[in-house]
């Protein structure tokens, strides 16, 4: 283990990480790492998207603001959505499915190709949004960066 | 380097700067630890600060802990300081709900906390290590009365729901059973020679001595029901006085069944760096620290601001805010120096004339999803019923810990436990619950493990920290990649603009990473303002 990893583990510990996997409740099932891919757009909406953008989706504002998924002329690009949800802006975490190791300390929670493209199409549909138009999941996969070794990686 | 032997005369420090400086933190933290510097407290008592030129003064953005060490120290050092806070409160994260507390989360739910009198949760940090020397200072300094935090408690639970039948076990049972078997497998394969080419034979003698005494053995080293394994794992019947005195010895689980339950993955937690005893935690819930901090800057910090955008030019720092509680109201503060505290959550959102570099690692680093859920009980049951006098149950279940309070002991009455602690995937899951349902869920599975729950139950609050209007998360989240681009860069001091906080740290989420970084910057400013010799 590096140094670097080993400060990683222990801040993946330091809020009592047991290593558990996570069962399922019996009744009212949450999702789990193991569940996750059986969500479709709209459940991965309210299951994840909704605690921060809100479940009416016209986001909210306190010291700083998440942006409302209705009525917002970014939702114009597909694209740009499906970026943002790949990679991650600001204080939002990546979901994408990638063969790295996890980035976050608590285990990625990582979405497939086909439900990024989902969740956009549920967005852009719902809300009060009417576009008509979609991204595919192929489209989202070309978004991925390619996997080639970075030779100046410090 | 340049010149004979420059190399040879070059300080460590030194050559740390210049490793950090040419290759990044990452290497130089690498290079740190192999010259054993990072496992080193970086405290080294409060910084010193003196001769601030008359009239300099620093702005400060933020009233958590790492806003309010640096106000504390610079207006020490003769600084003209006033700090700016979102809140209606000080200590941001360092935060403690009670009884009559009301919290409106983002999205403007609202609970309205009805805990007992002196009963309370802590969303945020809850536990101090004994080797967290900053904050412990500050406390000390402040006047703030400590108590032991309860880590590991032997007899707590570990549970799993597909391990026996859901039934929970005994932390001290797991821990026995687990140490009993592999110095049991140990013992035996050295006794079979197998070790023969790695020990020598007076070592091996000892090294038997060693593994009866650690995994409670018996005198063939095996670990079997008897007095040496109860001693260890527990007993059906504990030894008492009088005629039904004698102890009834307990059984060992089989190995197998302790490997596959997982839950020895719980077991060394409690050896953590972070984790070891002591722990603390102050009397009467850790937000004690920010409210007397806040005490002690009385007069100094300008509640309900927030901030909306940071200018500085060659004169000084200039933020704009408004009262969080009339919008649009604008009002200006200036100082020759900003510290801003401000989370990166927030502050990614808020325009900063600050070089590309720092911008860029502003924007960088995504912020954990944690949820916390405090439960009232009308009857301390889990003194009363099970013998759990503090520490932590862990569980697979979403709630992932039930906590116990490391205080009150033995009293009557109703009492407050920490009923879930989620993290990942289930605190966003939580995150996107109300918080009554998030109360609802935690009682439905925490039953799952003490059934007293569903008689006893009284009522509960919620914490997403995602929905916290002043962090909109829990903590910055660094990666190793991350970590090599950015840190430094967040780090540096910007023209008359520098960054403090957990964000700021390598202790992400840890109170001391705010104290030290707050400590380190005041420093730098400091020495920067002095030699200058520009206010």
């Amino acid at each position: 283990m590096t140094s670097i990893t080993r400060h990683l583990f222990r801040a993946i510990v330091l809020l009592g990480c047991t290593g558990f996997v996570h069962a399922q409740s019996s009744d009212n099932a949450l999702y789990t790492y193991d569940t996750l891919h059986n969500a479709n757009g709209e459940a991965i909406f309210h299951t994840i998207c909704q605690g921060c953008h809100m479940p009416d989706a016209k986001g909210a504002t306190g010291a700083g603001t998440y942006p409302a998924l209705t009525g917002n002329p970014r939702l114009a690009s597909a694209q740009y959505m499906a970026a943002t949800i790949l990679f991650g802006r600001h204080d939002m975490p990546s979901f994408k499915t990638s063969a790295e190791p996890n980035r976050s300390f608590f285990g990625d929670t990582k979405l497939s190709d086909a439900q990024i493209a989902d969740v956009i199409h549920y967005i852009r549909t719902h809300f009060g949004n009417h576009y008509t138009d979609s991204i595919t999941a192929d489209e989202v996969t070309a978004m991925h960066p390619q996997d080639k070794p970075s030779p100046s990686k410090p | 380097m340049q010149g004979d032997g420059s190399e040879f005369s070059m300080k460590r420090r030194d050559l740390l700067r210049m490793i950090g400086v040419s290759a990044g933190g990452a290497a130089m933290y690498q290079a740190m630890s192999t010259l054993g510097l990072a496992a080193e407290s970086p405290y080294r008592g409060t910084p010193k600060l003196q001769g601030a030129p008359h009239g300099a003064s620093v702005l400060i953005l933020g009233a958590g802990l790492a806003g309010m060490v640096a106000a504390y120290e610079l207006r020490q050092a003769g600084y003209k300081v006033q700090v700016l806070e979102y809140n209606a409160r000080p200590g941001g994260r360092n935060w403690t709900i009670r009884g009559d507390d009301t919290y409106t989360e983002l999205g403007g739910y609202t609970q309205h906390c009805q805990f007992d009198r002196g009963l309370y949760i802590n969303p945020g940090p809850w536990r101090i290590p004994y080797h967290h020397r900053g904050l412990l200072d500050y406390c000390k300094k402040l006047g703030v009365p400590l108590e032991p935090f309860v880590q590991i408690n032997h007899n707590a639970y570990l549970h799993n729901t597909k391990a026996f039948g859901g039934k929970p076990q005994r932390y001290r049972s797991i821990n026995a059973d687990y140490r009993g078997h592999i110095t049991e497998l140990l013992a035996k394969v050295t006794q079979q020679s197998k070790l023969d080419a790695l020990v020598s034979k007076d070592d091996q003698a000892m090294l038997l001595d060693s593994l009866r005494q650690l995994g409670g053995l018996d005198k063939n080293y095996a670990y079997v029901t008897g007095p040496s394994a109860s001693n260890r794992r527990g007993y059906d019947k504990p030894p008492g006085g009088g005629l039904s005195a004698k102890p009834v010895d307990s059984q060992p689980l089989q190995l197998h069944d302790v490997l596959n339950s997982n839950m020895w993955r719980a077991l060394t937690e409690g050896e953590m760096f972070e984790f070891q005893q002591t722990l603390f935690q102050p009397v009467g819930g850790m937000g004690r620290i920010g409210e007397a901090f806040g005490r002690s800057l009385d007069g100094l910090i300008h509640y309900n601001a927030k901030v909306t955008a940071i200018h500085q030019d060659e004169h000084g720092v200039t933020a704009t805010y408004e009262d969080s509680r009339r919008p649009g109201s604008v009002r200006k503060a200036h100082g020759d120096w900003c510290i801003c505290t401000i989370p990166l959550s927030i502050l990614s959102q808020i325009p900063m004339n600050v070089g590309a570099a720092m911008a860029d690692a502003i924007g960088a680093i995504p912020y954990a999803a944690t949820v916390k859920i405090g439960l009232q009980f009308k009857r301390r049951f889990w003194e009363e019923d099970d013998d759990i006098y503090g520490g932590i149950t862990s569980t697979d279940l979403p709630i992932n810990n039930i906590s116990y309070p490391s205080c009150d002991f033995n009293s009557r009455g109703k009492g407050v436990l920490l009923g879930g602690y989620l993290w990942g995937l289930s605190a966003y899951e939580f995150t996107a619950m109300t918080p009554e349902e998030r109360v609802r869920r935690a009682v439905e599975y925490g039953s799952q493990i003490h059934p007293q729950y569903k008689t006893e139950f009284d009522n509960g609050v919620a914490v997403s920290w995602h929905r916290a209007p002043f962090t909109m998360g829990c903590f910055a989240t660094w990666s190793e990649e991350a970590r090599a681009k950015h840190y430094e860069n967040l780090c540096q001091i910007d023209g008359r603009i520098a960054l403090a906080g957990e964000h700021a740290s390598y202790l992400p989420a840890w109170q001391e990473g705010a104290v030290t970084s707050a400590l380190d910057v005041v420093t730098r400013i400091h020495q920067r303002v002095v030699a200058g010799g520009v206010a």
